[in-house]
């Protein structure tokens, strides 16, 4: 196995370029399991830890925030907690704290695993991943679009994953996830809300349900039309019941070793319901102060 | 918050909480263990395993392997040198599968390579010609079924133990009955396999292994390979746990057969998901009970019939279903018994030793049991368990008296009397079930409290020659007192070198106390003979007599040189005559067989007793757990190192937390689901919480030290307590361990209580 060790972004991209085999290794948190436990073989590693930018985040003009593929789950937790708390929160679920050292969303969104933790933060807040080759330069492809299959997503061959771009929490955003154990657990399923009141709308999606994280359309239009959004009220059950429902019904989930389909549908369904009033009060709160 | 009862002693002495001496290097990773053996010539092995749960082979062809650069040697069954089967009860392990497999993942070639990839590949590209069959995997059928295909040798029966004691009445005021079901648990050691087989001079074969039991895997050995005993010589290399897991062989013969072979040092480590099919499991069980009682809760009769799924080979299954059923009924005054144990074959994963030892799983069916009693009496789960808790001079079902100290109502109040923990209104999400994953924030949340009892055997029972040497010897090196302590035990991460060390200093006081007098333990060979095995909570009782009984031989050839030399302390003496050195066997008193018909019989060394109160917050909604507290209560006749001790108490606690709410080997048609630890949980620290401990000293005359054997008692008591806190949060019935999620979040019934 070649091992591939580009001392920039541009000798980076060539590589990718010059061997679109070579799988692109930053945290190793994935791709080294997989490799330890002979799942895949690849041909070359290509690892990115020695470019410092991929490293950085930023906020870009347009007041984005730009977040580097190479930056841990640790320091978005530190970091950005306050801008990106969904997002934070998810990476707060993951593995261990050793794990969360070294494991970054690009490496998350590079393997697209259907059980990935930051995959419905990212699409509950409308994330638009960057995407770069050495032949046809950036290209922003939005996170809804980017989960193709199982460990399937939307990047070429030549491209590498450059960045994440998010707007600032616009609203109260939560992350759930269902584990069998307390801590350093994978996702039975997962749910994220994102509250965009200026919008009078909000994001939800599921995680570790469907073949792909997805989100929850239905639930969102929902939302949109019958929520009283000035948040003068408090949510009525009944609207609430039928938020999860709508959730529920956009997994389509499998019975497999960490639990069954039926269990799926009925925990996104409580987890709807739970973010949703979380949020919700934190906005009435809000809006009330 | 740990409470103990310190025990006596000087400050190196038995009592005294010497520090371990792998501890400090174990937590920086220096500790060496048998994982990490390396020889600059050596090979490395590699196992090809079935992938079928039931097979005949009609085919292997060695050659593209062989054909493979790099590669030393390939084997099959009829490379093995001698006798082709093993086993630790009876010999029934094909080394090599032979015409067929009986289990996903039996061995079927072996493979030395210069490189451990090489080895893989090599194993891979060994073309096997099977003809899948069907397989046997439930075990009610396969004991049950005549027209059941059979797995074992004789049929599907490995053991069958009735207990009959009394006559069982047709009735009684009250009657409670139920369907228990545990799940396949693993041991979750976390060192893999693993050992270094190097070729000797004179044709034998030094194996250095992790393992539990170094004598009992030489005579397995040895006759596999067609070789005396004292050519196959073992070195205890680091355990990283063991648990049971390591009493049956995995690469030990495989390693000397390679090793041989080749004339070259070969080592083996296995994968994750390759140990997982490399040792036995704990056996799932289903249970059907019928608990009789009067209206004031006094038991009249119990029955009861476990079925103990021991997979496609032996093991150690029938001295299991020994101990189903001789501690069944648990320990409580019964005087009508109706119990059937059954061990079955089938073509699911071989199951064997588990900490708990076949006790574990009658405890969460009888304790289940105890409270739907207390609920249909009206009494509170702990007043039904005093009302009937056996004390010394109780018989137990086998008919045996308790001869010691089983202070079992006391320790129910006493644990029933610890203050609760307060409720968890925390903003800590690590406080809340499902933790940082944030399900919940208070949302559904239930507190549940539950109480556990378990009664456990300890030492080997049923007539087993059990026994331990210690070879002492004191002697001056570099002009001072030295004392060397030899045996075979295993240190297998409890703490037993340390206790050896301590017996020594506290046996040969009078050289401690110069102040001067070191004390080694030596590595644990078969160059010393048997300590037995480093399980059924008994090397501190066994190997612990066999080193105070050669420390006492000791000190009297010591006295006895005294008396002819008077005036000269111990190291003049020593100068003048030399060393001394002892060797002891030591044997607990003998035990004998059970009835095979009705069960009775005093089969049990000793009895051990721990109580434990769990309290649980359920979301009940979504099925999650989390366990606030745990608080133990166990008499151990006398502590010998308190940290230790609260050490063993603690682990057993979690393991038997795991068994109630994550851990299991998920088997569907004969196959491992889960064999890894990504999806074969384990508690971690958020899971497993602060316990609260009262440890007893009520000696037992009959013991060293008075002492009772603790490493197994808390993993019987913590899952049915945890399971009843469970179901008192929840509500619901939960007749299975672990306790899934969705067994509670979609339980067809609403809650009732």
């Amino acid at each position: 196995m070649d091992f591939l060790r580009p001392a920039t972004w541009a000798e980076a991209l060539a590589a990718k370029a010059a061997d679109p085999t070579a799988v692109p290794i930053q945290g190793g948190t994935d791709v080294m399991v997989e490799i330890n436990f002979d799942v895949r073989r690849p041909p070359a590693l290509l690892d990115l830890t020695a470019i410092g930018e991929l490293g950085d985040w930023e906020l870009t003009a347009d007041g984005l925030l730009r977040v580097g593929a190479g930056v841990p789950y640790a320091r978005i937790i530190t970091e950005l907690g306050d801008r990106l708390p969904g997002l934070a929160q998810a990476s707060r679920t993951v593995g261990s704290p050793q794990i969360r050292n070294r494991g970054t969303v690009g490496g998350n969104l590079g393997a697209a695993s259907p059980a990935g933790d930051a995959h419905p933060p990212l699409l509950a807040c409308d994330a638009v991943i960057e995407a770069e080759s050495a032949a046809r330069g950036t290209r922003m492809i939005p996170a809804t679009g980017f989960y193709l299959g199982v460990k399937r997503n939307a990047l070429e061959p030549d491209e590498l994953i450059r960045a994440v771009h998010l707007r600032p929490a616009t609203g109260p955003q939560y992350f759930s996830k269902v584990g069998t154990r307390n801590a350093m657990v994978i996702a039975v399923c997962s749910f994220a809300l994102a509250l965009h009141p200026g919008e009078r709308r909000l994001g939800a999606a599921v995680g570790s349900a469907a073949p792909t994280p997805l989100r929850a359309r239905a639930a969102e239009e929902f939302a949109a039309r019958e929520f009283d959004w000035s948040g003068a009220t408090a949510l009525d059950p009944a609207l609430l019941a039928r938020f999860g429902e709508l959730a529920a019904e956009a997994a389509s989930p499998i019975d497999d070793v960490r639990g069954t389909a039926a269990y799926r549908r009925h925990a996104i369904a409580v987890l709807a319901r739970r973010t949703l009033t979380w949020a919700w009060n934190d906005y009435r709160g809000k809006a009330a102060a | 918050m740990t409470q103990t009862a310190r025990g006596t002693g000087s400050d190196l002495g038995v009592g005294a909480g010497v520090p371990r001496p792998d501890g400090l290097l174990k937590v920086t990773g220096e500790f060496a263990y048998s994982s990490d053996l390396y020889l600059a010539d050596m090979l490395w092995g590699a196992t090809l395993r079935s992938p079928h749960p039931s097979a005949w082979i009609r085919a292997v062809d060695v050659g593209p392997a062989l054909a493979m650069p790099g590669v030393h040697a390939v084997l099959t069954h009829e490379d093995v040198p001698g006798e082709r089967f093993y086993g630790l009860e009876h010999k029934d392990q094909p080394v090599l599968a032979i015409d067929q497999v009986r289990y996903q993942g039996e061995p079927v070639a072996i493979v030395a390579a210069d490189h451990p990839e090489t080895a893989r590949r090599a194993a891979d590209a060994i073309v096997v010609t099977y003809e899948p069959r069907e397989a046997v995997t439930d075990p009610r059928r396969a004991l049950f079924d005549p027209g059941c295909p059979k797995v074992g040798p004789e049929g599907n029966l490995v053991r069958h133990q009735p207990v009959r004691v009394g006559t069982v009445p047709p009735t009684a005021e009250v009657v409670v009955t139920g369907e228990y079901e545990v799940g396949m648990q693993d041991q979750a050691f976390l060192g893999p396999e693993s050992g270094l087989a190097v070729p000797a001079e004179d044709g034998g074969v030094e194996l250095f292994v992790a393992t539990q039991w170094l004598h009992v895997d030489q005579d397995q050995i040895a006759p596999c390979l067609g070789l005396p005993k004292d050519k196959v010589r073992l070195a205890l290399a680091g355990v990283g746990g063991a648990f049971g897991a390591r009493e049956d062989l995995s690469m030990q013969v495989h390693a000397c057969m390679l090793a041989l072979r080749t004339g070259r040092p070969v080592k083996f480590v296995y994968g994750r998901e390759e140990s997982f099919f490399g040792h036995v499991h704990r056996h799932p069980a289903r249970m059907r009970y019928e608990h009789g009682a009067t209206r004031e809760g006094r038991l009249v009769y119990v029955k009861a019939e476990i079925v103990l799924d021991g997979g496609a080979y032996r093991s150690s299954s029938p001295a299991v279903v020994g101990n189903a059923a001789s501690l069944g009924v648990g320990p409580y005054e019964v005087d009508n018994i109706h119990i059937d144990a059954y061990g079955a074959y089938t073509n699911n994963p071989p199951c064997g030793a588990m900490r708990g030892f076949g006790a574990v799983q009658a405890c969460y069916a009888y304790e289940s049991q105890m409270d739907r009693l207390a609920e249909a009496c009206g009494l509170d789960p702990v007043e039904i368990r005093v009302r009937n808790a056996v004390s010394q001079g109780s018989r137990m079902a086998t008919g045996q008296v308790i001869d010691s100290p089983a202070p079992l109502a006391g320790m129910l109040r006493e644990l029933a009397a610890m203050p609760l923990p307060g409720s968890s209104c925390s903003p800590d999400l690590r406080a809340l079930p499902g933790g940082v994953a944030q399900t919940t924030h208070g949302e559904g949340v239930r507190r549940g409290v539950g109480y556990g009892v378990g009664i456990k055997n300890i030492c080997f029972s049923e007539g087993f020659d059990d026994y331990s040497t210690a070879r002492v010897r004191v002697e001056l090196l570099g002009d001072e007192p030295h004392i060397l302590v030899h045996t075979a035990a295993a240190e297998v991460g409890q703490g037993l070198v340390t206790v050896q060390a301590q017996i020594a200093r506290t046996e040969l006081a009078e050289l401690a106390d110069l102040g001067a007098a070191r004390v080694t333990v030596a590595p644990a060979d078969t160059s010393v003979g048997s300590a037995g095995s480093s399980s059924a909570s008994r090397q501190s009782y066994v190997t612990g007599g066999a080193v105070r009984a050669a420390c006492v031989a000791v000190r009297e050839r010591l006295a006895a040189l005294r008396a002819e030399h008077p005036g000269l302390g111990p190291a003049e003496l020593l100068r003048a005559h030399g060393p001394v050195e002892e060797t002891r066997e030591y044997r607990h008193r003998p035990t004998h067989p059970m009835d095979p018909l009705t069960g009775q019989g005093d089969s049990h060394v000793q009895l051990a007793l721990c109580v434990h109160r769990a309290v649980v917050d359920v979301d009940v909604d979504l099925g999650l757990v989390k366990v606030v507290e745990l608080a133990a209560v166990q008499d151990v006749g006398k502590i010998l190192n308190p940290p230790a001790l609260e050490g063993q108490i603690h682990g057993g606690s979690a393991q038997g937390l795991g068994l109630a709410l994550m851990e299991e080997i998920q088997v569907r048609d004969g196959r491992v689901l889960n064999p890894s630890f990504t999806d074969y949980l384990i508690p971690t620290i958020l899971d497993m919480p602060p316990m609260r401990l009262s440890i007893l000293e009520n000696p037992d005359p009959a013991a060293p030290y008075g002492l009772r054997g603790a490493g197994e008692p808390p993993t019987l008591s913590s899952t049915p307590a945890i399971a009843a806190a469970v179901r008192a949060a929840s509500g619901l019935a939960l007749p299975r361990v672990p306790i899934r999620p969705q067994d509670i979040a979609l339980a067809p019934a609403a809650p009732a209580r």
